[in-house]
């Protein structure tokens, strides 16, 4: 019940003009930026992360989720036209929507689309008002120790579940963490890797950190790499759906969200895991079989769906416990810090105005999505015709704006040339550069956690370890930890059962 | 340990190299680490520091992190593992790497931080968008110049005058 009243005073806070002028400027850039290739919704948000220092953070975080949850709209029309996903969410939409497209039914692949993000965020979003105030709750006596065990299971998570290569992963967490020692120590004023420079007594700003990794280094990456006379995308027109169409998607838009929201809230990289369970669930339940793979709608508004809902998922965990599961959660995070707001239990007490206001934006957002995508589908299509050159020209433009605007300072576009050619560097060898990101927002804080922790304690390591919370932590770790191992079994099992109904077969 | 790793073939040093060009990663690493533990052990702290571990604890967990990855990196490579390079929409992956187009890049955004000062943001800006574009190939003398222009006007406009984030005019807006 006070979730509601809650949730009523937030959309007293978004309904105003002004914030849903930044609801309407968010979800705008973010579908533009889901169907531009190249530019994520991470990358966006690392790009407008200056205008934290001009806006106040209500309306900032609301053009903020306008921008994840759009670009998770526009995402999906890239990958039904062109069959080349922009983000990794949307990889699943290809599978389907482009042979859809293929065959001439490329507005009904759209349309299951879009309705499947809405239906998704929507579930998702409401799921999000029932759950985080109760998370909130329950961890709102959280000390050092607790916020220290969490910010270690992010560590964790981001190095051991994403990515091919733990030992990558841990490489790239471990150069972010290097960059986030360097400046003041904040208890000591101990100076840390300057080499004596004043320059570098203030650390390296988060803000050229995200910039340089996802907005540079990704724009090099490609200038490297450009494909010369790209693939074209299917001309398409306004998306629609018949009945029998209706009748085939309505429960896999119901379904998506069951798979997408714990997925999106535990740090198991975003959207990619759950959208390809449900696009297998999809396929397990279908009727009709037969047409996966050619084109079958379910498998498109089923992983849709489970997509954005997942995003809804990614913000319970990042409001309440401050814990980023995906890229754009951990540069909000960043966001959040600029600020000075910590996210966490106490955020739903000390900033409700923000908090209620973002959530209840997010059901704006989506209203506003379905508007925009529906009727206006083919005319996004054509942002695909922008040509290259401006596109990534473009992306270094406003990647200087961001930098120079922190401090306007000269050196830090120098600084931020220098951590775009890591992060293209990092590219080519196969660094993911979410840990290095996760490493230099959340390594300070959790130093800080550790010796606030240890200094009650007073040096004893069971201080670390004396909460329920911490304990609950800590063992979902070492599941994680020993989660490859687990992954063997099963697989072994599950191959094993497969060869015995195939041997049955036979 | 003795049939995987390949011995580096004499005639063809540099596909040796090309081949293991990864193990310039650990290299990299193994760098970083002796970095941070050296300005680590090298740091002079007070005796009045705060709690149990001072601020030379944590730089020195991460110091030794790296020589270890460092280390587990370099066999992995010697293994035969390789880094996945990163795919996308616009990457096509079975050309070599254009380092050409990558230094004209890096190039023109060294200009920019070097003419913000002087310049002012309106003409650095343009210039960096030109210059971005030309190395990346596009050649429209008519058109790339005035995108350029007109994108450096309204995004200093914009954050200069709406956002409150100031931005250097340089002598254009000063002569305005």
């Amino acid at each position: 019940m006070n979730a509601l009243n809650s949730l009523m005073d937030g959309f007293g806070t978004a309904l105003t003009p002004i914030n849903l002028l930044w609801a309407a400027i968010g979800v705008l850039l973010g579908t533009a930026i889901g169907v531009l290739p190249g530019i994520g919704p991470a990358m966006a948000v690392a790009l407008l992360l200056p205008v934290t220092y001009g806006l106040d953070p209500t309306g900032a975080f609301i053009m903020f989720a306008g921008i994840y949850y759009g670009a998770m709209f526009g995402g999906s029309t890239t990958s039904i036209l062109l069959n080349t996903p922009g983000e990794s969410a949307a990889v699943v939409a290809a599978i389907e929507g482009n042979p859809m497209a293929k065959s001439g039914r490329g507005a009904q692949a759209l349309a299951a689309a879009a309705i499947g993000h809405f239906a998704g965020g929507m579930v998702g979003t409401i799921l999000l008002v029932a759950l985080a105030p109760k998370i909130a709750d329950l961890a709102v006596d959280i000390g050092a120790p607790d916020y220290f065990a969490i910010m270690v299971l992010a560590f964790i998570a981001v190095t051991s579940v994403l990515g091919s290569s733990r030992i990558r992963g841990l490489a790239s967490l471990l150069i972010g963490l290097t960059i986030g020692l360097v400046g003041l120590d904040q208890m000591t004023g101990q100076q840390r890797l300057t080499g004596g420079s004043l320059q570098l007594a203030d650390g390296v700003d988060v803000v050229i950190v995200a910039v340089g990794l996802f907005a540079i280094g990704e724009a090099l990456w490609v200038a490297a790499h450009l494909r010369r006379g790209g693939a074209e995308a299917i001309p398409v027109g306004r998306p629609w759906l018949g009945k029998a169409d209706v009748k085939r998607s309505w429960k896999s838009w119901l379904r998506g969200p069951v798979i997408g929201f714990p997925f999106g809230a535990i740090p198991a990289g975003g959207a990619e895991i759950p959208t390809f369970l449900s696009y297998v669930t999809e396929k397990r339940l279908s009727k009709h079989k037969d047409e996966f793979g050619k084109g079958a709608i379910e498998g498109v508004a089923g992983p849709e769906s489970a997509a954005s809902a997942s995003a809804a998922g990614t913000l319970v965990s990042m409001l309440t416990l401050g814990l980023p599961t995906t890229a754009v959660a951990a540069v909000m995070l960043a966001a959040f810090q600029q600020y000075g707001i910590q996210p966490g239990p106490l955020l739903f007490d000390r900033e409700p105005e923000l908090v209620w206001g973002l959530i209840a934006s997010l059901f704006v957002g989506m209203v506003l999505l379905l508007c925009l995508n529906l009727p206006l589908a083919p005319l996004w299509a054509k942002l695909l015709r922008i040509p290259r050159p401006y596109l990534y020209a473009g992306i270094l433009f406003f990647a200087g704006v961001g930098a120079y605007a922190v401090a306007g300072e000269a050196i830090d576009l120098v600084i931020l040339l220098v951590i775009g050619l890591l992060g293209f560097g990092m590219r080519r060898y196969g660094l993911p550069v979410l840990p290095a990101v996760i490493g230099v927002i959340l390594g300070p804080a959790a130093e800080q956690q550790l010796r606030r922790a240890l200094q009650i304690s007073d040096g004893s390591v069971t201080g670390l370890v004396d909460t329920p919370f911490s304990v609950t932590v800590y063992v979902i770790i070492l599941l994680l930890l020993a989660w490859p191992l687990l992954k063997k079994l099963v697989l072994r099992k599950g191959r094993k059962a497969a060869q015995d109904r195939e041997d049955a077969a036979v | 340990m003795t049939a995987t790793i390949e011995p580096p073939k004499p005639e063809a040093p540099k596909s040796w190299l090309r081949e293991y060009s990864e193990l310039g990663v650990s290299v990299l690493l193994l760098a970083l680490g002796v970095l941070v533990l050296t300005d680590a052990l090298t740091m002079e702290v007070d005796i009045e520091q705060r709690g149990p571990i001072g601020p030379k604890t944590v730089p020195i967990v991460v110091g030794i992190g790296l020589l270890v990855i460092a280390v587990l990196l370099a066999i992995d490579v010697l293994r035969g593992g390789r880094g996945e390079a990163e795919g996308g929409e616009d990457i096509d992956l079975s050309e070599p790497a254009d380092m050409r187009t990558v230094l004209l890049l890096s190039g023109v955004f060294l200009g920019f931080a070097v003419l913000i000062g002087p310049l002012g943001f309106p003409i650095a800006g343009a210039l960096l968008f030109w210059g971005a574009a030309f190395a990346l190939g596009s050649r429209r003398l008519d058109r790339d110049p005035l995108i350029a222009a007109v994108l450096s006007v309204v995004t200093y406009a914009v954050f200069n005058n709406l956002l409150g984030v100031p931005l250097p005019g340089g002598p254009l807006i000063g002569a305005l």
